[in-house]
């Protein structure tokens, strides 16, 4: 942990100050383009050093995890520390596969746009673990309330691929008729609820989904899913508030890239605190994680899921990640951050730490990886291939009828809507 | 000159013009915005007037409003207008009302910026036209340019307005006055007439709006993007059209339109919007009322139609110019 100055205090305060000029603070991140990464910021805790706590704590009493920090992978690879449980070798087998997919297909789509296929993507690159690992302590039936870099829940269930990349391309297979952006899916039947483009809104919808399963007394948890700058909007205060006052079986994430397109994460409040400390004062128990240790995304994941199952009530988890990809196919990070900025991320890069743990149980190696890696690049191919046959921005005279444009918008289509559509002529 | 640059040259004349203005919005200050209206403003004026802000925007227009009462001009930006809902409260119920309920001992100079409209692909959270939900609040005026020359006079107008102005940008016409015909390249505003914006400080009047084609057979009510669809189908029709640019929609230059609408006898009202409660409802309610008796045909609306904004049917949704062309065709044909 990075030691805090020692200050002199400025006054007491009891004496009157004479009249001075004020001004005002804007916090300003340590490096911008050109600059050296320095990410002495980041208070990391050493490895296995953060207890865990019993079920049933209170915020207060754990109020320091919060501030500190889960981390069970060492730089060896080795797993230590009192969340290191002993993961069966097929959990990591899948653990690893789903974070190496994710990776791939994002690669794949990220290319598609580029080459004009859809109009816009994006990447979760160097997040994987911890929507892959959450999702592996969920249950059927359970609720996620994904942002739009959240597609590591839907590999960790090997869900279609082919499904997500129709919706991709609007094409004539896009379960959602070619009404939504690109990567803002709706997949039921994968516990993934439909994906807003609005920051925030779901967070609170989360606690509500999980409040509901409370009043009917049913035994299905929510996750409630967030950026670091989007903490900022109202809406995340307004679901720590509910989560909070009625203990409603929720896990609500924090994915703490450091990034919230160009403004860093002291912009939404990450300066002068943590992000897991606002649960704090909502009465809500936090923790805040290593979110590129699979191993600790899957112990803290479990833990709070755990609570949520035995109507012991929210979770707020704050994981620290980094955001290694442009915000998204729009943008262009180099214009305000260091270029080589993730090379020097502390806590490194989550594909390759799991990596380095199987080899070093004997449950892997450098070869089967690379292995691994083609195959999945391959598949990913192969998939597009295929989804780009139902049509691609590109070819647009496969795209879903403009008439369906008029469906659902209601249950039953009324008047006014059935003569817009005569109107369209379609 | 582009449109964004032409903000970006309002916002800067005004800065420099006017120690109380500050801007601020997310990415709007290191990096200058997502769309780079504000880009190089924090590095010109420092990062107390132009900086970036937490991702707010009730947050964001509380604290204008706060700014604004205490006596600085802040002219903040919203993302998209999309996003804007979460502020909608602080924009209704109070910056819309200081002034009144305060009876005047506290005032609300502040402009909400955003951009608006479709014809990027931007799918139902990128894409939306807001207006209406604005001009059916009482105290606020609400201006919409359709072209780089105005954008910078109007936002100049705005900022200096004593009372909260939401300035809507037409996003698809930031780089050229693109006129629906989505399969052909856009001319860059740097080769159009409406691209040559005046160096230095300028205003254009709120409230008036502008005669963008001179024409005798039907007046067209249109505003932003919709000006460049209308000049293209009257051009493609061969229909001699008067195309109205409202350029501010609250206030409204009632005499520009019934003068037109009294000479041509026919109009029709066209905007981005959906259509049910849209500002064509009150701009046809207008029009029914002050020139009844010149009227030769019912007024027809080209509008949005009444669903969420779409992603891939984008252009079988987006009034075009087919569609605007049609509706003038059958206006003379009644
Ligand atoms: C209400 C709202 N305001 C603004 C935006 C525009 N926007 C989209 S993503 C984004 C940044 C979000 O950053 P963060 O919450 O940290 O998530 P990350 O992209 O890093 O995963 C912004 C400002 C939006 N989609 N919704
Ligand atoms: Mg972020």
């Amino acid at each position: 942990m990075t030691k805090e100055k020692s200050k002199k205090p400025v006054a007491s305060g009891h004496e009157k100050s004479s009249p001075q000029k004020l001004s005002l603070h804007v916090p300003e991140p340590k490096t911008r383009p050109g600059d050296k990464p320095d990410f002495s910021y980041v208070r990391i805790s050493p490895v296995g050093e953060t207890p865990r706590p019993a079920l049933d704590v209170s915020a207060i009493e754990i109020r320091d995890l919060a501030f500190g920090m889960v981390r069970v992978l060492d730089d060896q690879g080795e797993a230590q520390g009192p969340w290191a449980v002993e993961l069966e070798e097929d959990v990591l087998r899948k653990g690893l596969r789903a974070m190496m997919r994710t990776r791939a297909f994002d690669k794949r789509m990220q290319r598609a746009q580029r080459q004009g296929k859809t109009s816009f993507y994006m990447q979760a690159t160097g997040e994987e673990a911890i929507s892959v690992a959450q999702q592996m302590v969920l249950r059927k039936g359970d609720m996620s309330f994904p942002t739009y870099r959240q597609q590591g829940l839907l590999f960790a269930q090997d869900f279609p691929i082919l499904e997500m990349m129709n919706q991709i391309y609007s094409n004539e297979k896009d379960a959602l008729r070619g009404r939504q952006l690109p990567v803002l899916y709706s997949f039921k039947k994968a516990g993934h609820f439909t994906i807003s483009g609005n920051l925030a809104t779901q967070y609170i919808q989360a606690v509500g989904w999980a409040m509901g399963s409370a009043i009917k007394g049913d035994d299905k948890i929510a996750c409630g899913w967030i950026g670091d700058g989007s903490t900022a909007e109202n809406d995340f205060h307004s679901a720590l508030v509910f989560a909070g006052v009625y203990r409603a079986p929720v896990i609500l994430n924090i994915t703490n890239n450091q990034w919230a397109i160009s403004s860093f994460q002291g912009i939404a409040g990450g300066e002068a605190t943590v992000f897991a400390a606002r649960g704090v004062g909502y009465g809500v128990p936090a923790l805040r994680v290593d979110g590129n240790d699979f191993l600790a995304v899957y112990a803290v994941s479990e833990w709070a899921a755990e609570r949520a199952r035995r109507n012991l009530g929210p979770t707020l988890i704050e994981w620290i990640t980094y955001r290694a990809a442009a915000h998204s196919t729009s943008d262009d990070p180099s214009k305000y951050r260091p270029k080589d900025d993730w090379e020097h991320w502390p806590l490194g890069d989550p594909i390759e730490r799991l990596k380095q743990h199987m080899i070093k149980r004997g449950m892997w190696s450098d070869e089967q990886h690379v292995q691994a890696e083609a195959e999945y690049d391959e598949e990913m191919r192969v998939a597009a291939e295929e989804a780009e046959s139902y049509g691609t921005l590109q070819a647009l005279e496969h795209r879903p009828s403009p008439a369906e444009m008029f469906e659902n918008v209601f249950e039953e289509m009324p008047p006014h809507l059935r003569r817009q559509r005569q109107e369209m002529g379609v | 000159m582009s449109m964004i640059e032409a903000i970006r040259d309002a916002h800067d004349v005004m800065m420099a013009r006017d120690e109380n203005v500050v801007v601020f919005g997310e990415d709007a200050g290191y990096f200058g915005g997502v769309f780079r209206c504000t880009e190089g403003l924090q590095q010109k004026y420092g990062k107390h007037r132009a900086f970036d802000a937490p991702i707010s925007e009730s947050g964001i227009v509380g604290a204008a409003i706060g700014m604004a009462t205490y006596g600085l001009r802040p002219c903040v930006e919203i993302q998209f207008a999309d996003y804007v809902y979460p502020a909608y409260d602080q924009i209704v119920s109070e910056a819309a009302r200081i002034r009144h309920r305060s009876n005047g001992e506290f005032t609300c100079p502040m402009v909400v910026r955003m951009p608006v409209g479709g014809g990027i692909f931007g799918g139902q959270t990128h894409s939306q036209s807001v207006e209406a939900i604005f001009t059916h609040v009482v105290g606020l005026k609400v201006v919409m340019p359709s072209n780089p020359r105005d954008a910078k006079g109007l936002l100049i107008a705005s900022i200096e307005d004593p009372d909260p102005v939401i300035f809507l940008e037409p996003k698809r016409i930031y780089n050229g006055p693109f006129d629906g015909h989505h399969e052909r390249p856009v001319v860059p505003w740097s080769k159009h007439e409406d691209g040559q914006v005046k160096t230095g400080y300028y205003k254009t009047e709120l409230g008036k709006a502008a005669i963008a084609r001179e024409g005798r057979e039907v007046t067209i009510l249109t505003y932003g993007t919709m000006v460049h669809v209308a000049l293209a189908a009257a051009e493609e029709t061969g229909v001699d059209a008067e195309i109205i640019d409202l350029r501010t929609l609250l206030p409204l230059d009632q005499e520009a339109i019934e003068a037109s609408v009294n000479k041509t006898g026919r109009c029709i009202v066209v905007h981005e919007a959906t259509r049910t409660s849209g500002f064509g409802a009150e701009l046809c309610a207008l029009v029914q009322r002050h020139c009844f008796y010149a009227l030769e045909a019912p007024i027809i609306r080209v509008t949005g139609y009444d669903t969420p904004y779409p992603h891939v049917n984008e252009w079988d949704y987006f009034p075009s110019p087919e569609r605007v062309g049609e509706a003038m065709k059958q206006i003379l044909e009644a």
